[in-house]
């Protein structure tokens, strides 16, 4: 198990290799060091000192890749590949353009985004295959019909407006809880806990009828034909059979969903002004940072693979046939 | 991939579509979109009025097919916030009066209910003569199309429109024309209510600069259907070609191209999206005289969004193929072609492509939706199309400030909500329709 662990993270190093290529050719190769050096500075009106100087500041006035001018490693070391691309492997953020340091805001933000997405995920998960079960115990009949009706308009409402929506009806015209904001300590699950219900309800309908599907496929299995002929409940049938089969398929798209996650913390945190990586990278994004959307594209590559791996281990765990090797 | 589409297993599949009433409403409705949509991609350039000069100039702005229709329909911008078939203004002004003294109150709008004054129709009765009109409009015209369509479909029997006209009227017709008519209905008294009502009142309301939200709305369907089909145009030949080489070839290729899109989807898409964009935004500050006209930039944006959305959904396609195409290539008939010495291009295209045509075509219908409603959430964080460009995630973002004001501006955020969700819901249930008759596992 630990040696399958430990092969997969060495898997995982040539994706990381690739994720930074990639963002490299897309924030240096597009556009030079100078013109984001202008950007900041302001297009128009801008001296080439000014430029040079701003670039000394931001680290961004090494060559690109290859440095001719020093000699043995430091050829290599002294470039802004080495300075911004490749020292993210040691999680060595650096500083953003206005000059803060990125990784100790990235360990600072972590936690009120962990404090949303960790409930919302946990919660939108026991909702989902509730929901769906209560589906398939019906099967058949109008609920089932009405429920999956239900499921696809979830689906085809934009995210947005279940956020405005709500904040409007219980932050506005209740006033039950803030429209948004955040505090530490126990009181912030006040403020949690809109945008963690308006979160599970936005995403209930794709991801419930989804499971449906899994779980009626289960469901006219010989093994279930078998447990009803032995006499057992509907309920017991659901519960203790076809839930635990469906549970592979589900915990492989549970994966899928968790970049998607990193997507909908941005809504949800720029929507509540949770100070979260999300609100974070959304800050970032208006600033036209670069250097924080850079790690961000890195770390968000990080989670992914990292879950990604989890999964694999959970699988073990939901299926004991599956050995891994 | 001609040959895919159109033999006789596919086309019972289709049968087996649109035998469905809600497939069959749901198309109509994606139909009239799609139809605005093109009304909206005619483009052109209006001759300067005749000059006398030999030769004709142009406009430099351009305008589509659907501008020209409209703005001949639609009143005229207002100054500020009205609500839907108001008359008067929504916010208080300082008004002078005749006499030289100046009152605050709520001042005639320009444009909207401006056929009412002097005359002394109230305007509810107004409003309520044009929606009877307008409903009484569209029975005809649909009763028009029921006598249409009755004498144009192909029956075996030889019986008279009058009998074709009643089955298609109770539903017994194999192609269930009743739920198309019934939505073709509702299309009908929309668009009556359109011309009858929309071109005298601004119907849902005007926006901050007195815009009308209605053709904020419409407009904005070019901008939902653009990224919803171009997306699919640009992603889909890179998953065909990749996914089916690296099932097909196997080996060193398989590594490689697994490598590429492992790597691409472990990179959380939105992030990639605001890394393209901002760049692009960078890039288009740079080299401004290369992106003249407002229009020329908005279409450079929206194309380049569909171009990064196309890079980050290929993916998905792709591992779905390689895994298909890893499972047919070892079925017999693939390997009789193989010993027949059929070479492998010809494989791939004859003997795979068709029968992966399913998953294609349902990966298609069901990201469709998906991608529409991703635009509204990309405008939102400012990664999405031009902000100038109609957009129904640009209507939402501005609406978004308005939900704070009291009394509450919500006509932008209701209009966009109900085309959005029109678009998203036919778009949802016709899929569905689709997966379930082209999935083999869905029986």
């Amino acid at each position: 198990m630990i040696q399958y662990i430990i092969r997969r993270l060495f898997y995982s190093i040539p994706i990381l290799i690739g994720v930074n290529l990639i963002t490299f050719a897309i924030f240096f190769l597009v556009n030079s060091p100078d013109d984001v050096a202008r950007m900041h500075l302001g297009t128009k009106y801008v001296t080439p000192e000014a430029v040079e100087r701003w670039k000394q500041d931001h680290g961004y006035h090494l060559p690109l890749v290859y440095n001719q001018s020093a000699s043995g490693v430091s050829r290599v070391t002294e470039t802004i590949f080495y300075h911004k691309s490749f020292r993210l492997f040691l999680f060595d953020f650096g500083r953003s353009d206005s000059g803060r340091d990125i990784g100790h805001d990235v360990r600072q933000r972590m936690w009120p985004s962990l404090a949303i997405m960790i409930p919302m995920f946990l919660g939108g998960l026991i909702v989902n295959i509730a929901f769906a079960l209560f589906m398939v115990f019906f099967r058949g009949t109008k609920i089932d019909f009405y429920a999956v009706v239900f499921c696809v308009l979830i689906m085809s409402i934009s995210t947005l407006f279940f956020v405005i929506f709500a904040q409007y009806l219980f932050g506005k015209l209740f006033q039950m809880v803030p429209i948004s904001g955040f505090v530490s300590g126990w009181s912030m699950w006040k403020f949690l806990l809109l945008p963690v219900v308006v979160g599970i309800v936005a995403g209930m309908g794709g991801t419930s009828r989804w499971y449906r599907t899994l779980f009626l496929e289960e469901v006219n299995k010989d093994y279930v034909r078998t447990a009803r002929a032995k006499g057992m409940s509907e309920a017991r049938v659901l519960f203790g059979h076809v839930f635990r089969n469906a549970l592979i398929p589900i915990l492989t798209g549970t994966v899928v969903v968790i970049p998607m996650l990193f997507m909908g913390s941005l809504i949800f945190e720029s929507f509540f002004a949770i100070p979260g990586l999300g609100s974070y990278t959304i800050e970032a994004i208006q600033r036209q940072d670069f250097a924080i959307v850079r790690s961000m594209v890195f770390l968000g590559s990080v989670i992914y693979i990292v879950a990604l791996l989890a999964t694999d281990i959970t699988y073990t765990w939901a299926d004991p046939r599956i050995r891994l090797s | 991939m001609q040959q895919a589409l159109s033999n006789p297993h596919t086309r019972a599949k289709w049968r087996l579509v649109f035998a469905r009433p809600i497939a069959m409403a749901s198309a109509t409705l994606l139909l009239l979109f799609v139809s605005v949509a093109l009304l909206d991609s005619i483009h052109f350039r209006l001759a300067m009025p005749f000059q006398d000069k030999g030769e004709v100039e142009f406009q430099n702005e351009v305008k589509s097919v659907l501008d020209v229709v409209l703005v001949r329909i639609l009143p005229a911008a207002e100054t500020t916030y009205s609500a839907p078939l108001a008359q008067y203004s929504f916010s208080k002004e300082t008004i002078r009066l005749e006499d030289g003294s100046t009152i605050r109150s709520y001042p005639r709008l320009q444009h909207g209910g401006a056929h009412l004054i002097g005359s002394r129709k109230p305007r509810a009765q107004d409003i309520a003569e044009r929606l009877l009109l307008s409903v009484f409009e569209a029975v005809i015209c649909s009763g028009i199309l029921l006598l249409l369509l009755a004498a144009l479909i192909k029956s075996e029997r030889q019986e008279s429109i009058s009998i074709r006209a009643k089955e298609i009227l109770v539903g017994t017709t194999t192609v269930p024309w009743r739920a198309s008519l019934i939505v073709v209905f509702f299309i009908m008294v929309l668009v009556f209510v359109i011309i009858n009502l929309g071109s005298v009142y601004h119907l849902f309301g005007t926006d901050k600069v007195g815009a009308d939200v209605l053709y904020q709305a419409i407009k904005s369907i070019r901008t939902g259907i653009t990224i919803g089909t171009v997306t699919t145009l640009i992603m889909l030949p890179v998953a065909l070609a990749l996914g089916m080489s690296a099932g097909y070839f196997g080996g060193r290729t398989d590594d490689i191209i697994q490598y590429f899109y492992t790597t691409l989807s472990s990179i959380p898409g939105v992030l990639l999206i605001a890394s393209a964009s901002l760049m692009l935004d960078l890039y288009m500050e740079q080299y401004e005289e290369l992106f003249r006209s407002i229009a020329q930039r908005q279409d450079v944006r929206l194309l380049a969004l569909c171009f990064i959305l196309g890079i980050t959904s290929w993916t998905g396609l792709c591992r779905l193929l390689r895994a298909e195409v890893l499972k047919l290539k070892e079925m017999d008939y693939v390997q009789a072609a193989h010993a027949f010495g059929v070479s492998q291009v010809l494989i791939l295209l004859r003997h795979l492509l068709p029968n992966i045509m399913h998953i294609v075509l349902i990966t298609i219908v069901l990201d469709f939706s998906g991608l529409v409603l991703a635009e509204a959430v990309l405008s939102y964080i400012g990664i999405g199309v031009d902000p100038t460009m109609e957009s129904w995630g640009n209507m939402i973002n501005r609406a978004r400030l308005e939900m704070a004001r009291d009394p509450m501006v919500w006509w932008s955020l209701a209009t966009a909500f109900f085309f959005m969700l029109t678009l998203v819901l036919s778009a949802n249930l016709f899929a569905d329709a689709v997966r379930d008759a082209f999935d083999p596992r869905s029986h």
